[in-house]
């Protein structure tokens, strides 16, 4: 079983979901990210998804595009994704990266697959790459040993679904609302639903994010989901109190999770 | 690659070779299938295309006259050159012949609400006209750096009843205008048409606004055949997304012994790296939901493009052309702004006509290839908008302010 796997399992069995942050590569700075995730894993964090800053984040609300940007303008490149991917998975947490499709595209498929297995990750998380578009992808990560994650959404068909879930290796990615990420003061009642039909067409965990940002958010969908991922709310939570904040609101979302 | 093939372009998935696709968030995959089918529906639609074309006759004003431009046409070498003069149409551009299928397409989704980004502001015009005519909320996100080059277009679009939003993000340009209208869709597809102004984005949007402004090719070349009894050598448009390139390009594309030649922004030369040129200049990449030729850098991060241009002021293009330009089958040349400003002025000196700034891109190409090819050349130039946007800019460019 890959540690990912591992990781859910484990969760599974302390009858809890397990608890997934997002940061960006190279905020607050290259090894400023590594720090505040440090606090975060110490804080309860199960797994770490690392975004690839990218100049056109259109699936992103303002708190994460500012993110990118100063990352961006602090000179990450894509060596220093593939660094921090290193970093972050010898804390030995399964470590992801979450990234729009074109950086890869030009990193190169095979490269980038190789070089994210090389340096310990466990899976890629490809948002705007549609099923239909994957196959390159495909046999890039299955060379590789590479987890792919796909996103499902509150407007997909069954149809659907049963595509992105027969692409998917990793988790299955729910997104709870119909819009960009950001912390949103409520989440749709169908997300519930949402989960329950991906379940019909894969016993791959699935994992809820997007708008996600307090604890009883969080333990609303632990009784569901597999797994709770917030993004905006840490990013928030840095810019505000640093690392130790990032570590107060792990602690704080951990709490939430049991079931 | 045979003829037969590029015509049957793109397949099921919306590739014309290699390029565009879908590469979108997964929560638009429904919209945009709901979008396939409803358009595909409506072009079988005896209803729908009569209701089509009575807009285009009765309210558009088609179908536009192909003007001689014979004192212009002593600068291109002595070729002739003709213009196809979409700057006639209701709204002053081509745009309108896309938003009226999309507004009708809008009414069939059932849809109460549409959205547009624009660079030059004639999109973003010819959908609050649309809005308007329909009875349709319209919203338009327009770069902040475009919102002061183009201030005469903001005031025709809040006239018409639009609100516009100014975006403040990355380039503050039409690149930009998309993103945030992307972001708006994804939140609002319920209710919300994204009215995309040109043939770019996810499938079916290359397709659909290719289909919409056909109608630009299809007319020149019986004009062309009715009043000169032949078709010209070469037709040239400028290429910011390039809807209106491909409009014009369409229906020649099975005459072989046409040219086709799309103008791209050289801004202040290749050369210089401050250029909008995707297809001379660029590479192949994924840009706003497609595959195609883009302006990157190393690690994929989109370079700002340049142009005197704000509606050629864009680092991707739509992936016909990219594919079109990998076939062979389209030649595509770089215009700096120089080259353009100096036909812009040629045009309104030598035919009394003040062309867009887009448009002259077009018009200088025409000047280069017909000193290219001499006399006997007939080159017809998409005309495919005026210039009274463009009055501001250039009133500066040639220092002529009081
Ligand atoms: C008059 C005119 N021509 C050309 C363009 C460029 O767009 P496209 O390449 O899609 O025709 C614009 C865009 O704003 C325009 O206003």
């Amino acid at each position: 079983m890959s540690l990912l796997h591992e990781v859910f399992a484990r969760a599974k069995s302390e009858n809890r979901a397990a608890l997934i942050a997002y940061l960006p590569a190279g905020y607050p700075t290259a090894d400023g990210a590594v720090e505040c995730i440090a606090a975060m894993v110490a804080g309860g964090v199960d797994i770490v998804e690392i975004g690839f800053p990218y100049s056109d984040p259109v699936m992103d609300g303002p708190t994460i595009q500012e993110a990118v940007n100063i990352s961006l303008v602090g000179g990450t490149k894509s060596a220093t994704v593939i660094e921090t991917v290193k970093r972050v998975s010898e804390l030995g947490v399964p470590t992801l990266v979450m990234s729009y499709w074109n950086p890869i595209e030009r990193y190169g498929l095979e490269s980038f697959a190789t070089d994210f297995h090389a340096a310990g990750g466990a899976g890629v998380i490809t948002p705007d790459l549609t099923p239909e578009e994957a196959d390159d992808w495909i046999a890039a990560t299955d060379e590789q040993d590479v987890e792919r994650v796909f996103l499902v959404a509150l407007s997909s068909s069954d149809e659907r679904i049963s595509k992105v879930a027969s692409v998917t290796t990793g988790f299955v990615y729910a997104g709870a609302v119909m819009g960009v990420t950001g912390a949103r003061a409520s989440l749709s009642d169908a997300i519930e639903g949402l989960v329950t039909k991906v379940r019909r067409h894969t016993e791959l965990p699935v994992a809820v994010g997007l708008g996600v940002s307090t604890p009883e958010q969080a333990h609303e969908i632990a009784q569901y989901a597999d797994g709770v991922i917030v993004g905006s709310a840490f990013v928030t939570a840095i810019a505000n109190g640093g690392p130790q904040a990032a570590k107060a609101l792990a602690q704080a979302l951990s709490q939430g999770l049991s079931r | 690659m045979s003829v037969d093939e590029v015509l049957v372009m793109p397949d099921l998935r919306g590739h014309f070779g290699k390029f565009g696709g879908r590469f979108v968030p997964e929560a638009l995959m429904a919209a945009l299938d709901e979008l396939d089918d409803a358009f595909r529906k409506a072009m079988v639609d005896p209803s729908f295309l009569a209701q089509l074309h009575d807009l285009q006759v009765n309210y558009t004003g088609r179908p536009s006259p192909i003007t001689h431009a014979k004192r212009f046409s002593e600068h291109a070498g002595g070729a002739t050159v003709l213009l196809k003069r979409e700057d006639l149409n209701h709204t002053g551009s081509h745009k309108i012949n896309n938003v009226l299928g999309q507004g009708l397409l809008t009414q069939r989704m059932g849809k109460t609400r549409v959205i547009a980004e624009t660079g030059a502001g004639q999109h973003g015009v010819a959908t609050a006209t649309v809005a308007a005519l329909l009875g349709l909320e319209c919203v338009v996100y327009m770069g902040e750096e475009d919102t002061k080059r183009q201030a005469l277009n903001v005031a025709r679009m809040k006239l018409l009843g639009a609100t516009v939003i100014p975006v403040t993000s990355g380039s503050k340009t039409l690149k930009d205008a998309i993103n945030e209208a992307m972001r708006d869709w994804v939140a609002n597809v319920q209710d919300t048409h994204y009215m995309l102004g040109t043939v770019a984005g996810p499938a079916p949007f290359p397709e659909m606004v290719r289909d919409f402004h056909r109608i630009i090719g299809d007319e020149s070349r019986e004009q062309m055949l009715e009043r000169f009894g032949r078709l010209p050598d070469v037709v040239a448009a400028c290429v910011g997304g390039g809807s209106n390139a491909i409009g014009i390009f369409t229906a020649f594309i099975p005459d072989s012994d046409v040219r086709l030649l799309g103008l791209e922004a050289g801004g202040d030369g290749i050369e210089t790296g401050r250029h909008a040129s995707t297809i001379v200049g660029g590479a192949v990449g994924v840009l706003h939901g497609a595959r195609s030729y883009i302006m990157q850098d190393d690690d994929g991060q989109t370079i700002e493009s340049h142009s005197i241009s704000a509606g050629l002021d864009y680092p991707s293009v739509g992936p016909e052309h990219a594919y079109l330009a990998d076939i062979g089958r389209a030649e595509y040349r770089s215009i700096t702004d120089v080259q353009a400003m100096n036909a812009f002025k040629l045009l309104c000196e030598t035919e009394g006509i003040i062309p867009a700034i887009e448009t002259a891109h077009a018009l200088a190409g025409a000047l280069e290839i017909g000193k290219e090819l001499g006399k006997d050349a007939i080159i017809l130039v998409n005309c495919s908008g005026r210039g009274d946007k463009d009055v501001e800019t250039a009133a500066k460019w040639f220092d002529m302010n009081p």
